[in-house]
């Protein structure tokens, strides 16, 4: 868990772009882009069709998994090189997946698809396609997910940190303002919670800031590095990319990602949610 | 700099008296420029969205009333920053050159 082991650089890509146990895998939120043009040998995964259950709420199982990169030629020992839109968030999303189902070397693209074609870096719409592996997935480590239970029981005691921006912590949106808006009941947030944007993570290119800036962003706004931390935002890729910061980057033990997120929490009956731009009371 | 122009992005399906629609097109003098990204900063300057152009040059956000920034980045280009008002019943077109 360290920037050297989790994190790769676009020279990095282009000097291994051709090893045989690299396999570059594209996840984006606009599930098209792949298909108009993607870094030369990379695969795509679809965050929807792929990624999550088709009929309950849910991510794919242990099982589904192991099914879903055995038929994509992906190995156990593979070096698995994630990137895609949106600043990284999905490949971020589908990196915890990685982690969550025990996969040994898996890495993200610094700066994603946008650091690379702002460098005008080559894209190619060629087909790919891998042979068929057989994957084995572990259990899932539950180490790294949360759930609405443990996350009531932490307000007020553990680090939870709301990634989204400003105006969904503070319950004057409800989604991210290039989406319709739409999804959970209420607006708000979980009671004390810290207002951390992802954003503030990464430069304006995508690429994520220094250890140094982002530990001093954490603190700032009042995480205990010494308490296990929860991070969510509205459907937890967002938050994906701040556990990978946090846990990945800054080598933060007991760091958790809570993909129900404010969809599952601002529909709940019964639990707290706190409005507008300060924490809250537990 | 409000009302749908002529030649901006349909509205089809887009209710604007509930979304305060937010949208346009990137340009390289006369040439729309795909794939640059367009950024959505808060009235305090904080990032609320991001979008990639489609290969027309187009974006669109469905903020909130109020006061926005746009901040385009594209390749071999400085960054372009462009103010602009969203309101509902009003969608806000943007012609950024970069």
């Amino acid at each position: 868990m360290s920037r050297e082991s989790a994190l790769v650089s676009a020279d990095w890509v282009e000097e291994h772009k051709s090893d045989a146990n690299v396999v570059l895998i594209e996840v984006d939120e606009d599930v098209s882009a792949y298909d108009a043009g993607h870094i030369a040998g990379a695969i795509k995964l679809d965050w929807k069709d792929d990624l999550q259950d088709p009929v309950r709420r849910d991510f794919v199982n242990q099982q589904q998994f192991q099914e879903l990169l055995s038929a994509r030629g992906v190995k156990n020992d593979d070096t698995v090189v994630l990137y895609g839109g949106n600043n990284n968030w999905f490949a971020a999303y589908a990196f915890w997946y990685f982690k969550l189902y025990g996969h040994g070397d898996v890495r993200l693209l610094d700066g994603g698809r946008k650091r690379w074609e702002l460098d005008s870096r080559e894209l190619t719409d060629d087909v790919v396609k891998r042979e068929a592996t057989e994957y084995v997935a572990k259990e899932p480590d539950l180490n790294i997910r949360a759930f609405r239970g443990e996350v009531e029981e932490a307000i007020g005691v553990k680090n939870l940190v709301d990634v989204r921006s400003p105006d969904e912590y503070a319950g004057r949106l409800l989604a991210p303002a290039h989406l319709p808006q739409e999804q959970a009941q209420r607006a708000g947030h979980i009671p004390t919670a810290a207002s951390i944007p992802w954003s503030k993570a990464a430069n304006d290119d995508g690429t994520f800031r220094s250890d140094e800036e982002l530990k001093a962003l954490y603190a700032d706004a009042g995480v205990d590095f010494g308490k296990d931390t929860i991070a969510y935002c509205r459907i937890g890729e967002r938050s994906a990319h701040t556990w990978f910061v946090l846990h990945e980057l800054l080598g933060q033990e007991n760091v958790k990602n809570y993909d129900g997120s404010w969809t599952e929490w601002g529909s709940l009956v019964g639990v707290p949610v706190a409005l507008g731009d300060e924490p809250g009371q537990a | 700099m409000c009302g749908a122009k002529q030649g901006g992005l349909d509205l089809k399906g887009v209710d604007i008296d509930k979304e305060a629609v937010i949208q346009g097109q990137v340009l390289r003098g006369e040439e729309p420029v795909g794939g640059a990204y367009v950024r959505l900063l808060d009235a305090s300057g904080e990032f609320t969205a991001e979008v990639p152009t489609s290969a027309t040059g187009h974006f669109r956000f469905f903020a909130k009333p109020g006061e926005w920034t746009l901040r385009t980045l594209a390749p071999k280009a400085d960054p372009v920053d462009r103010q602009v008002v969203a309101q509902y019943g009003a969608v806000a077109e943007v012609a950024v050159t970069v």
